[in-house]
């Protein structure tokens, strides 16, 4: 098997065999039920966390993941008081997602800021603009909501496939799409992994770095798109602390944090270990939220050191 | 290759100043068709600017281009390309993460409804791979292979169906006898295609193993072309070194060490596959020896070996008659420091003070805890400062506003408060003015005087035949011979490096 | 012609030059362009009363809660210094309060548990050292780690002795927290003492310069004799360190351990001090002092918004304003097509 994938197989094995002890250990564990609730659990952070992939694929971060869903959602909320229908105010919403990512991305390169400080900037920002439009949760109330909430595509067994989750799958779909099959995906795998060669090689820097925060601008706010509609409501501190899940998803998922080196597909399986976690922890009921942290941290270790002597060795060698 | 041929690229007069520094000067040079064309000369010869001009890296401010007859202006890597001219720069630059056949096609990549087809990108990139002979797993990430390999793979990219001339900046700078050998017949493969090959390289014997013209550049200007066969090492050498432009200064004959007395460093065949081969070096106090050789030849090496920045993996290292392992912190604490020749990144710290760069240099040999203190460390930077005359405004400027001169003389300042045995000079006086450049010279002079034991590795030989007591010379990573004493002159020293002496 | 351009004309130098090129003063500047508009809004926003023998005031109010913040961003400098980053000191903040409610329920004595929780504070910099000067993690990756998990291993520890109530009393790290010394907070006098003590840690010792030259450039510090790895470790060292001594006047204020939601964010506000300070990411200096007017600048930002009449939401809003500004200053190219904007020379 290619050296490639075997950070996403192990990603996969994880999940599996967690599964596996869950379903070895709780009755009603192993179905599609459960399955599918982790899915539609996680669907919003697993999409914003795609997105994300891209960033940490180019050398970057982005911690304004958390505070985008959480605007997003307000935003939405509002609007639908003003008696928008919310795929328009999706529309808007996820326009906003990529010019802000945009224009994030522009200010990181052309000004030579590091990504860490400029999108912590966007997390005050973002979350600022929540308190300052509301304080509390506001209701969705528009008919589309609960229609989006109720349809579901059945799955075998007793499960069922949320629209959250299929809208999850879609954006997953296109991702790989985008970052397997287009220049620009070649592009971003290219400036991660050496961006002094990238440049030699013609790569566009500057368009792709404004395209990779725009991509992750666009899927956070797809993220609070979903997240709203799950939920029905828009509350200012929705998605806090997002952007730590959705970057150890990436990471759990096979990428590497220093750029260059995994895959988009990987993040669903990061996302959902994750998921997964806090359902065997809910399903035990005498451990607590403690758990999810620790276990998180420790498969983080884990794969973070794993990684380090799978592919650490390739940049390694180029100095030999 | 007669003469009449029309040329693959021909450049004439081509001029290229850089903010106070005039890199090239009025340069003429003629590819022809089917020929390999070696590019020599030292450091800051214009080599790599006249490489970049040609390939569109950067642009010439005056002079005229032609390719195969046609005035062209080539404003970008890829419009060189586009012409027909492929590069492959000093690091092999292609991303070690990303797999072979995407290295290859990146940009380029065949396109079906709009999505890259990986299945005919693979195909590209080994047919690619097939023409240099090589046949590999082009989906395996390039980090996976060898530098030789990569070497192959970036010269692949570089070739077009449309490539008509490479342009190979140090190919072989990090490949192994085989390797470079391997190497070597692909090219002549390309060049029996009617491929034209520009090449840079500092191993003398390389040069004659595979070029049919030598052109050689110095001070940015072109010194003399001609057939490699029309060429001997003899007459290349001083080419590449230039003549003495004064007299040089008459060496003080004493011997300054007595014979008898011990050696303080002694190295016993030490060496770095690929990097060094194994050598021999004694020297005792007083002692002034020089490392003479063309750049690239492992001067800087065998400096490194000894004083334990890169690990030997052979040999052993006796310093003042107890032998240990070689590294940077044992050397200093007993008494051997090095002034490396990459100032920028491996010299000074640019963000620290003046005054904290030269105290350094004893700090590191007292400890953390016993600090010295400001009044000291005033007087200790005054007085460096004073005694290297330093021009800085104060001692507490960032070493990173001096000028480079300056920035040299802080490292010696820095390696001399720890009031060493052993100084190795790695270059000292690369880009310095001709005052400062004096006042180093007699500096290392007296320095000897006082009984520290001296090896400078450096490019101006005149400068070697006026510090040095013996020079020891090295040629493509190895000793090839040592002079001293009467012997020691400035022609002796080029006839070495030549492989016409010894 | 081009040699008279580029040098800058020495004569005008001395005054200005100096004063702007002082670390400080960019965010004393900052800082007193906050009070001023404070000031100006609301009189009396200077006036410090002594109410039953304590200071009283705004102004006090200011450094009172800037000083776990500082505190943290002392580390946080350090550790920017040599070219790293420490995003766990939040969860170090919560584990520190977590051994203090565990202690203080086995019934340690009170004195001991202090250094328990400072010990603890050690323990995870030792770890962060151990991930990024042994194995060379990249800093950012390596301390995300603890930063993931390290509020779980709080929320354990409290489940240690049941954890169903992780309040507690302690009247000697209360006062530590919230009490006072004479007329001053205590917590005042432990801020400051700190950095009393940090800076002869790095000043009157040759740490500091270590620490620096190993942030400038780890190949030359390594040249020149200087054991980067050791000196890494001792930054985390700090670092932990600080952010347990944090954490303790943190957990000590609120008389409960409190994992989730202790000390949240504070590594941002610390990265930003630190910034706000002039240090900047790169490495290669460290100001303490400025640190600390950087830590005061966030929270004059807060309480100026508080009693200016703004709603506090604003407060998140004014800080990334605050942000931006700061990068934008510190980037070449924003400036020069600012220059560039204004008709200004380019150099």
């Amino acid at each position: 098997m290619n050296a490639k994938y075997l950070p996403m197989a192990a990603t996969i094995a994880v999940f599996a065999g967690l599964f596996g002890i869950g379903g070895a250990l709780y009755d009603h564990f192993f179905s599609t039920l459960v399955l599918g609730d982790i899915l539609a659990d996680n669907a919003f952070v697993i999409i914003a966390a795609i997105g994300t992939t891209f960033v940490i694929l180019s050398g970057g971060i982005d911690l304004s993941i958390g505070s985008m869903i959480g605007f997003v959602g307000v935003v939405m909320a509002n609007l639908d008081a003003a008696g928008w229908h919310p795929l328009a105010s999706a529309a808007m919403m996820l326009t906003f997602g990529a010019l802000y990512g945009a224009i994030q991305g522009f200010i990181i390169d052309f000004c030579a800021i590091q990504p860490f400080i400029a999108t912590l900037a966007s997390l005050f920002l973002l979350r600022g603009a929540c308190f300052m439009i509301n304080l509390n949760s506001v209701p969705l109330q528009h008919p589309f909501v609960a229609s989006f909430a109720a349809a579901s595509l059945p799955l075998p067994g007793d499960g069922f496939l949320a629209s959250s989750a299929l809208a999850m799958l879609a954006a997953l779909a296109a991702a790989i799409v985008i970052a397997h099959f287009t220049r620009f995906g070649a592009n971003v795998y290219a400036i991660g992994g050496d961006r002094v060669s990238a440049e030699l090689m013609g790569a566009p820097i500057r368009r792709t770095i404004v395209g990779v925060y725009a991509l992750g601008g666009f899927y956070s706010a797809l993220g609070g798109v979903i997240y709203a509609l799950y939920t029905a409501s828009g509350y200012p501190l929705a998605g806090s602390g997002a952007e730590l899940t959705a970057i150890a998803a990436v990471v759990l998922g096979g990428t590497m944090l220093t750029g260059g080196v995994g895959l988009v597909a990987g993040t669903l399986f990061g996302g959902m270990i994750l998921g997964l976690i806090a359902t065997l922890i809910n399903f035990n009921g005498s451990l607590n939220g403690a758990w999810i942290m620790i276990s998180g941290g420790v498969l983080l270790f884990v794969f973070i050191v794993v990684h380090r002597s799978l592919v650490g060795s390739l940049r390694l060698g180029r100095a030999g | 290759m007669a003469e009449s041929q029309i040329a693959r690229i021909e450049m004439r007069g081509v001029s290229k100043t850089f903010p106070a520094v005039r890199a090239l000067d009025k340069v003429d040079f003629r590819l022809g068709p089917g020929e390999i064309h070696a590019l020599m000369g030292e450091n800051g010869a214009g080599k790599s600017t006249l490489i970049k001009i040609m390939t569109g890296a950067a642009r010439c401010d005056a002079g005229e281009i032609r390719i195969d007859g046609r005035p062209v202006e080539i404003g970008s890597p890829a419009r060189a390309q586009a012409l027909g001219v492929g590069a492959v720069y000093q690091e092999v630059n292609l991303v070690p993460t990303m797999s072979v056949a995407k290295n290859l096609t990146l940009g380029r990549q065949p396109r079906r409804f709009g999505l890259v087809s990986w299945r005919a990108a693979r195909e590209i990139a080994r047919r690619r791979l097939a023409r240099l002979g090589l046949d590999i797993d082009v989906d395996r990430p390039l980090g996976a292979y060898s530098i030789a390999v990569r070497q192959l793979v970036a010269i692949a990219r570089a070739l077009d169906d449309e490539t008509r001339a490479l342009v190979l900046d140090e190919p072989t700078a990090s490949l192994d006898a085989a390797e470079t050998e391997a190497l070597f017949r692909i090219l002549r493969d390309l060049k029996s295609r009617g491929m034209s090959i520009v090449f840079i390289t500092h191993f003398i014997e390389q040069v004659y193993a595979i070029s049919d013209r030598i052109s050689v550049l110095r001070n940015g200007r072109l010194v003399g072309s001609a057939p490699a066969a029309e060429l001997p090492p003899t007459a290349l050498v001083p080419m590449m070194l230039g003549r003495a432009l004064e007299a040089s200064e008459a060496r003080a004959a004493v011997a300054r060490s007595s014979p008898e007395e011990p050696p303080i460093l002694n190295a016993e065949g030490l060496g770095k596959r690929r990097v060094m081969a194994p050598f021999n070096l004694s020297i005792r106090p007083g002692e002034a020896v020089g490392l003479a050789g063309l750049l690239g030849s492992g001067r800087t090496e065998v400096a490194k070996l000894i004083f334990g920045a890169i690990r030997p993996d052979s040999g052993r290292l006796t310093i003042a008659g107890a032998t240990a392992p070689p590294s940077p912190r044992g050397s200093l604490r007993r008494g051997v420091a090095l002034g490396p020749e990459d100032r920028k990144s491996e010299g000074v710290f640019s963000e620290l003070s003046v005054r904290e760069n030269i105290v350094i240099g004893l700090q590191t040999k007292r400890g953390w805890l016993r600090r010295i203190s400001r009044a000291e460390q005033n007087r200790l930077a005054d007085e460096m400062i004073s005694a290297l005359s330093i021009s800085t405004p104060n001692a507490d400027k960032p070493v990173g506003e001096l000028s480079g001169g300056n920035q040299q003389k802080v490292v010696l300042a820095r390696l001399l408060v720890a009031d060493p045995r052993v100084l190795i000079l790695d270059e000292p006086t690369r880009g310095i003015d001709v005052g400062a450049h004096a006042e180093i010279v007699t500096l290392i002079r007296k320095l000897c005087a006082r009984g520290l034991a001296l090896i400078v590795a450096s490019s101006e030989i005149d400068e070697l035949v006026a510090v040095s007591d013996r020079v020891v010379v090295l040629r493509d990573r190895r000793t090839v011979g040592e002079i001293s004493g009467e012997r020691l002159s400035r022609e002796a020293i080029v006839e070495t490096i030549a492989g016409a002496g010894s | 012609m081009s040699v008279s351009l580029t040098s800058p004309s020495p004569i005008r130098r001395p005054l200005a030059a100096r004063l702007a090129g002082h670390r400080a003063i960019w965010p004393l500047l900052a800082l007193a362009l906050i009070l001023a508009v404070d000031g100006f809004i609301s009189p009396g926003f200077f006036s410090v009363r002594i109410v039953e023998g304590r200071l009283f005031g705004n102004l006090v109010d200011i450094l009172y809660r800037a000083t776990p913040t500082a505190i943290v961003a002392l580390g946080m400098a350090v550790v920017i210094g040599t070219k790293g980053i420490d995003l766990s000191v939040g969860s170090v903040i919560a584990i520190a309060g977590a051994v203090i409610a565990w202690r203080i329920h086995a019934g340690d004595p009170h004195g001991l548990i202090l250094a328990e929780a400072l010990g603890v504070g050690l323990v995870c910099g030792l770890w962060n050292g151990l991930l990024v000067a042994v194995l060379d993690i990249q800093p950012i990756i390596a301390t995300l780690i603890l930063m993931v998990s390290g509020r779980g291993i709080g929320l354990m520890i409290n489940l240690i002795y049941g954890g169903t109530d992780p309040s507690f009393s302690s009247p000697l790290l209360q006062s530590l927290s919230v009490g006072h010394l004479g007329l001053v907070p205590t917590r005042l006098a432990l801020g400051a003492g700190l950095l009393a003590a940090l800076w002869a840690l790095l000043r009157r010792t040759a740490l500091g310069l270590f620490l620096e030259a190993v942030g400038g450039g780890a190949a030359a510090a390594e040249l020149a004799g200087i054991n980067a790895r050791l000196i890494k470790f001792a930054a985390y060292l700090v670092c932990g360190f600080c952010a347990a001594a944090a954490g303790v006047i943190l957990t000590a204020d609120t008389h409960t351990s409190d994992p989730v939601s202790v000390g949240l964010y504070i590594e941002l506000d610390a990265i930003l001090a630190v910034v706000i300070g002039g240090g900047s990411l790169s490495g290669g200096r460290i100001y303490l002092g400025a640190t600390v007017i950087g830590a005061l600048v966030i929270q004059a930002l807060t309480t100026s918004i508080l009693t200016s009449g703004l709603p506090p939401e604003y407060n998140l809003v004014v800080k990334a304003a605050v942000v931006l500004t700061v990068l934008l200053l510190q980037s070449q190219n924003a400036r020069a097509s600012v220059f560039a904007a204004f008709g200004g020379r380019r150099r």
